[in-house]
């Protein structure tokens, strides 16, 4: 069975051990990133990425600012926290909502009228972060114990505790309640050094960019030290890593207090920029976001996270309800189309598919248009730079009150039907699909689209998990079979 | 002196029945989220949707069928319409979940399938809230069947079929126990006198080993979706009529419940299950009447974690032991 070249078999421990050489062979746009990330040294990454940020501020209004600069920021934060936890170490922690809470709440009560306690931030953020890296150490002790999936429930528990306790509990403390029940806490200080308080939105911006540039270097050190590769080696195999003589346990305590004590530190930032804090700051949907977060950007790597949380943070922003449609239909076409086009091999062929759709969805209204005027008599909502277009190009209908959850079921439908074909088939059928994603677009989920935004974002979590599971930037296990 | 919490045993009774109801419903949940797990080792997050998704389906065969005020049926068979449809939706649903969520995730690392489970149980909630919007939909089950419901006269759901010193029990508290028994029941014979049942507990057992004895295993593990989607089904038709309304974020805090409850009854076991479906029933009836209705979920989830870390495999599991 000697190959006359001696390739190892795929998955045996010559293949794997190999495997770093193969990589490096490899052509095309994964090895330009590759390079990219050799030849680019991480601090000269870290350096010109807080340059690009330091200029944010000089060409965006205050909204903006507020809403892509600050909340990017926070959102990279509290990423980085929950890779520590679930990238480095490999702990699947569901409650990790929970520590940004902790941390908004116990910064809301050291400097707020709240209890009348007013601490200057240089006292309040170092002792809120040792505090929840404490809470943090708590948690993890149930890791000595519990392993991998029950784990997940504990904290699980925990997360959706602690908006219980903050919510409905709320016991009462010197005379009001602690957390201020479904409420919170209003009026809280901004961050206060020195006397120097930091109030305007550009202040903030530079102060959390700051943070997160020294948590990012912190951290960079910190996966590249013993202790870092000590996490990986414990992430891909627990077992193993304990028969090597690596302290298993305390290294899932120090990755739980780690991550806490980052979601804390957010968590102050947080409470002093939004100057109020709530129970429903902290639910179930800030815990998808942030793990969509580092998921997308490929776990265990700090410029995935960096990525990811800029991609998640700027398409969520275009789809708030208070954003033009016309900005979040530019992106839904745009992403539309670059996907065909990047992800449909060989590339002539998703060319090939735009200009399908584009023409199915011109004969599609003409057909209509002429057999039933009503049905394509809607005009879109906000027409924009596109609208005029594509009120020519979709099925709009004016008066057909459930057009637009029909088309949404079947749009369902057919993207199931579409993943289930092959061949010539799928591509076929990814024509018609495409088309009525857009007039789902334009019927239903730009009505809505702070529901349309959590919808897309289950889709993109089933969709990465089914595709890339290992995210943008992260790197495939390789394992031995 | 007097004690704080005298002794009432009116109220004690009438906690003790609404915990009975309530864990019945908690069972029924909890018995999906066991056979997935003990099948797949997947933690399905997406159950307490499937079981809300039911509870629509029901609504929707009821407003289909003239409304609750004005049914085109009558009572009995209205409900069982209600309940197959519902049973027979969600289970089909629960097939596709699997088919197109978690099959392709077989084998990929633990993470990828939770964290589908995860955007599973997302899509669906706010697919719900895009289709029907966020406003509570009523069963209306306190006038369901009576004759003349423009006048608020309570229908027979609701009417009391005996007492226990001076507790009514309810025609619908009393249905609720019986179909959650029934189902028990027959899932049991299923599961262990059949031959669907008999590769299942092949597959759970060993899933490769399974494969080489010839078993189907990928219809296994669709028919174990399919079985534990129709009692998600079913409890989501019977929340509607205890309680009277549905809507779009129910299947969270039920699906966390009954989650607690296959934990606490050791998750991969049926008859934990069951047993943890009730205790957490219980408990959450008696820290709500007695402690205040906020102290209910708290209650709860300090009970599993308390379990969990006296007995990390719960109370009827077993003990896992690997193989290295």
């Amino acid at each position: 069975m000697d190959a006359p070249d001696q390739q190892p078999r795929v998955g045996v421990d010559d293949w794997v051990a190999q495997h770093e050489d193969r990589v490096d062979q490899r052509t095309g746009f994964a090895a330009l990133r590759r390079r990219l990330g050799r030849y680019v040294p991480p601090p000269v990454q870290l350096a010109l990425f807080t340059l690009l940020a330091a200029t944010l501020p000089f060409w965006m209004d205050r909204g903006d600012l507020f809403a892509y600069g600050i909340f990017t920021l926070m959102y990279i934060l509290l990423g980085l926290g929950l890779n520590v936890v679930v990238g480095y170490a490999g702990l699947l922690d569901l409650g990790y909502v929970a520590f940004f809470g902790i941390g908004a709440y116990s910064y809301a009560l050291l400097s707020s009228d709240h209890y009348g306690i007013h601490w200057p931030a240089l006292a309040t953020i170092p002792l809120v972060m040792v505090g929840t890296a404490l809470v943090g150490l708590l948690l993890g002790l149930t890791s000595r114990r519990l392993l991998g999936d029950y784990l997940a429930i504990v904290t699980l528990f925990f997360g959706q505790a602690f908006v219980v306790f903050v919510n409905a509990v709320n016991p009462i403390v010197h005379g009001q309640g602690l957390t201020g029940g479904p409420n919170g806490v209003a009026d809280i200080d901004p961050l206060r050094f020195f006397g120097y308080e930091l109030t305007t939105r550009r202040q903030q911006y530079l102060f959390l960019l700051g943070a997160v540039v020294v948590v990012l270097t912190a951290l960079h050190f910190l996966s590249e030290s013993r202790t870092g590769r000590a996490w990986r080696a414990l992430r891909e195999d627990p077992l193993a890593a304990g028969a090597m003589s690596i302290p298993v346990h305390r290294l899932k305590l120090m990755a739980f207090a780690i991550g806490s004590a980052i979601a804390g530190l957010a968590g102050c930032i947080f409470a002093s920029v939004l100057t109020a804090v709530s129970p429903g700051n902290f639910g179930l949907p800030i815990l998808i976001t942030i793990y969509a977060i580092v998921i997308l950007g490929g776990i265990g790597s700090l410029t995935g996270v960096v990525l990811g949380a800029i991609v998640i943070n700027v398409s969520f922003q275009f789809l708030a309800p208070e954003n033009p449609q016309s900005n979040a239909r530019v992106l839904f076409y745009g992403v539309l189309v670059l996907l065909l086009l990047l992800t449909v091999r060989p590339r002539w062929v998703g060319a090939a598919l735009v200009a399908a759709v584009l023409a199915f969805g011109i004969v599609t209204q003409a057909i209509v248009e002429a057999l039933a005027p009503s049905w394509t008599g809607g005009s879109i909502v906000q027409g924009g730079r596109l609208g005029g277009v594509i009120d020519d190009w979709a099925v709009i209908p004016s008066g057909h009150g459930n057009f637009g959850n029909v088309a949404y079921v079947a749009l369902v439908v057919a993207v199931i039907v579409v993943t289930r074909l092959h061949g010539w088939w799928q591509t076929a059928a990814l024509v018609p699909t495409v088309y009525l994603a857009a007039i789902v677009w334009e019927t239903s989920f730009v009505e809505q689209p702070a529901v349309a935004r959590w919808i897309l974002f289950g889709a993109l979590l089933i969709g990465l998990m089914t595709v890339r599971p290992q995210g943008l930037l992260g790197t495939p296990r390789v394992e031995i079979v | 002196m007097e004690l704080p919490l005298a002794f009432n045993d009116q109220l004690f009774i009438q906690l003790t029945v609404n915990g009975v109801t309530l864990g019945s419903l908690y069972a029924l949940i909890a018995l999906g989220y066991t056979m997935v797990y003990g099948i797949l080792k997947l933690l399905n997050f997406a159950h307490g949707d499937v079981y809300m998704i039911g509870a629509f389906i029901g609504y929707g065969v009821l407003s289909g069928l003239g409304g609750p005020l004005s049914p085109d049926l009558a009572l009995a068979p209205l409900i069982l319409l209600m309940f197959l449809a519902a049973m027979l939706g969600s289970g089909l649903l629960g097939v596709a979940i699997e088919r197109f969520a978690y099959r392709p995730l077989r084998d990929a690392p633990r993470l990828a399938p939770l964290i589908t489970a995860l955007g599973v149980s997302f899509f669906l909630q706010n697919s719900v809230l895009l289709l029907f919007g966020a406003q509570f939909r009523t069963y209306n089950s306190f006038v369901l069947g009576s004759p003349t419901p423009e006048l608020f006269e309570p229908g027979p759901l609701i009417d009391p079929v005996f007492k226990i010193r001076g507790v009514n029990i309810q025609l619908i508290q009393l249905m609720v126990l019986l179909v959650t028994v029934a189902l028990c029941v027959v899932l049991t014979l299923f599961v262990a006198r059949t031959r669907v049942g008999k590769a299942m507990r092949a597959t759970a057992y060993d899933r490769e080993g399974a494969m080489m004895m010839g078993i189907d295993v990928d219809r296994v593990i669709a028919s174990t979706f399919f079985i534990s989607s129709v009692l998600a089904g079913a409890a989501g038709v019977m929340f509607g009529l205890l309680f009277s309304q549905v809507f779009h974020f129910m299947g969270f805090l039920a699906g966390l419940k009954g989650f607690t409850a296959a934990v606490v009854g050791g998750i991969g076991s049926i008859p934990g299950a069951m047993l943890g479906g009730l205790l957490v029933g219980l408990t959450e009836a008696y820290a709500s009447g007695y402690l205040g209705g906020r102290w209910g979920d708290l209650t709860v989830f300090g009970v599993l974690i308390l379990v969990l870390l006296v007995r990390p495999s719960g109370l009827l599991g077993s003990k896992a032991i690997q193989k290295v």
